[in-house]
Formats: C-alpha cells, structure tokens, sequence
C-alpha cells in the first residue's frame, strides 16, 4: 500500500510550521513508521536545521528534479532513527525552479516506500505554496491564536479545495494557558468555531522548543516537555487513536479557589 | 467592590480576546465573500440579458457592484431603463 502524503502549511509565515513537521515526523519514525520529510521551502531551507541534519547534505530537492542525482542519493537518513529520511531543498535556487508537476511525481516515488511523506510549506499562497500541496493527499493547517494568523488559515483552507484538498484539519501552536485564562487569548473553541475544521492537536508556547531548535533536537525527543507531549499526542491522533488534548485553561487562581470552596 | 474582585480575577481583560473574535469574524465576513471582478462581470452579462427581455436597459449606466457595509454586504445594482417593451406591457394588461 503506497504511504500517505501530508502538506503543513498556514497562510502566514512563522506560525510553526517547520517546528510541526519535524516533530511530527520523528514522532511518527519513533513509532515506528517509515517517514520522508519534504522542505518545500525553496530558498529558504530550514527543516535541515530544525532536525540538526544539516551537516549532511549534499544533493537537494532540486537536484533530484534537475537529473543531477537519482532520489535515493538526495534523502538524509536521521541520526537518531533509520525509519526516518530528510530531502532538503535548495538554498540558492528560486522557488520557481520546480514545478507542481514535477512535485506531484516525485511525491509519488516517495509514497512507494515510505508510509508518511510529510511536506513543510513555505508561507504565503504562491508558487511555493503550490508547490508544496500538488502531491499532497491530506492538509495538516497550523495557526497561532492571533486574528492574522487565523485569518490567513481560512483563506488557505479555501485555497486548498480549489486543489481538491478538502477536510484539513487543525494544529493551533503557541497557545499560553496564562493568556487564556486572562482572556486575552482566543481560546481553543473559539478558533475551531470561526474556522469549522476539526483539531487535530493544541501545542503550548513553550521555550522548551527554541532550546531544543537550538541543538536541533526536535522536542518531541524530551516526553517531559509539555510541547513534546503535545506533539506526541498528535502523531498518536495521526494513527487513528483518540488522544484527549490537553487542558490549555491550567489552573488559574479562580478555578483553584473554587475547588477549595468546593464549586466544581 | 466587585470590580476589584473582577480585577483580581483578571475579568475585566476579557475585552481583548473578545475584540480579537470580533475582529476576526468582520474580516472574514468580508474575505469569504470577495468576488472576483471577472465573476461580476459574467454577473452582469447574464443580467443584461434577462432584463433586456423585459425592457430596454440603458447599457452604458448599467452598473452592478459589491457594497460592504460594517458587519453585512449587498449586490448592488443600478439599472437606468431607456423603454419598456410595448409588445410585452401590452400582453400583461
Ligand atoms: N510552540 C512554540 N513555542 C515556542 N516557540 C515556538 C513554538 N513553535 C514555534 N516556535 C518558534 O517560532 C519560530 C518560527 O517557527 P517555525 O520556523 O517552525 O515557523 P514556520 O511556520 O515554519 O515559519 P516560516 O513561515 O518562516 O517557514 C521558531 O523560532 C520556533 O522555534
Ligand atoms: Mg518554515
């Protein structure tokens, strides 16, 4: 059975979406799946970086497109695990060096041997963008709970079906408990009411990631991290299992004093 | 006293995350409609030649637009009427 291609993508830049596939992508190798990470960011390549590969390339994505190297020769086997390959993009070509159709086929060689090919997308809604959704069967949106970064999602969300991506479903990154319980954070409700998706995950704010950005460790490595425990949750959801998602409210003073005077 | 306590409590910030829904659901009222000026004038087209049955359209005032209120919208159209067809005000009486 040909494996399954997944595009994280957002509308807006810096929401995560690099962070997300990096997690999602050894959390799914860690259980053992076999896993092939796209960076579909062509000119600005960072999944090699997030991962901590990035002393290992030698061909790119473009070059596999241009001839200059069969595919096998251009995907970086992990340091951690041997389920998982990374295929980088260029860093000094355009963006427009490859085409959706030649994305499209190469996607399809991937999903002969891999069970999830996991395809992280350049912001914006060009020619990147295009080319980061032509091979993908399923879309994985990722938001921060700010008004442009969910407005931004919307208009993806309608993007995506007009290239027959229907039924995306959600990640809303960077959410803080304290901000919420202000109510100066939308909540987790109000975003998948405005937008109609389902979620398929909440990840915290957590300085734990730009530390393990730092060493090129994605967080999902460290299970005390409430990060990486968010993003397990996720690759435990991507299998199909019910995972209930994590209580972003925490505990303010109201709701402790209310438990001590025995309201709920 | 109860706006202390709703201080305390941190109630009265409950306006930022509330503006932010607000906000973001004017805007995507707005977004989700856009039309594209190519749609508005196969629109336009069409209704040229529904209405030019009926009666005599002054075609150069002829116009159809968009209009974006603060939380609604509205196709809206301005059709001067130079005649209307004898033949067909006749049958109706
Ligand atoms: N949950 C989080 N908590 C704290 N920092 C985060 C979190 N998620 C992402 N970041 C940080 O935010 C920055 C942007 O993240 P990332 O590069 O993954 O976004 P992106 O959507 O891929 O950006 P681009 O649109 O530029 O490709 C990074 O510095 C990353 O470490
Ligand atoms: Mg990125």
């Amino acid at each position: 059975m040909p494996g399954k291609a997944l595009v994280i993508t957002s509308g807006k830049g810096g929401v995560g979406k690099t962070t997300t596939t990096a997690n999602l992508g050894l959390g799914l190798a860690l259980r053992g799946h076999k896993v092939a990470l796209v960076d579909a960011d062509t000119g600005l390549r960072n999944l090699d970086v997030v991962m901590g590969l990035e002393n290992r390339i030698v061909y790119d994505l473009v070059d596999v497109i241009e001839g200059n190297c069969r595919l096998a020769q251009a995907l970086i086997r992990d340091k951690r695990t041997r389920n998982l390959v990374l295929l980088p993009t260029a860093q000094s070509k355009e963006k427009d060096a490859v085409k959706p159709e030649q994305m499209k086929e190469l996607v399809k060689q991937l999903k002969d041997e891999f069970d999830y090919i996991l395809i992280d997308s350049p912001a914006g809604i060009e020619h990147g963008f295009r080319n980061a959704v032509a091979g993908a069967d399923e879309a994985i949106i990722v938001t921060t709970p700010e008004v442009a970064a969910v407005r931004d999602a919307d208009r993806i969300i309608g993007l995506l079906e007009a290239s027959g991506l229907y039924d995306p479903s959600l990640i809303i990154n960077r959410v803080r408990p304290d901000m919420v319980r202000r109510g100066d954070m939308m909540d987790i409700d109000d975003i998948i009411e405005i937008l109609a998706i389902p979620l398929l995950g909440v990840v915290p704010d957590d300085e734990g990631i730009i530390i393990s950005t730092n060493r090129g460790e994605p967080v999902v490595l460290n299970g005390r991290c409430r990060s990486g425990e968010a993003f397990n949750n996720i690759v435990r959801r991507l299998e199909g299992e019910e995972v209930p998602f994590l209580d972003m409210r925490g505990d303010g003073l109201l709701e402790k004093l209310k438990r001590l005077v025995g309201l709920r | 006293m109860w706006e202390f306590l709703s201080r305390l409590f941190g109630r009265e910030n409950e306006a930022s995350k509330v503006a932010a829904k607000e906000r973001l659901r004017l805007v995507l009222v707005h977004d989700r409609t856009t039309v594209s000026p190519c749609l508005l004038e196969t629109l336009k087209e069409e209704l040229l030649d529904v209405i030019s049955k009926y009666m005599e359209i002054d075609q150069a005032g002829f116009e159809v637009n968009i209009e974006q209120g603060d939380d609604s919208m509205a196709l809206v159209a301005n059709i001067p009427i130079k005649e209307m067809k004898r033949a067909l005000s006749r049958t109706k009486n």
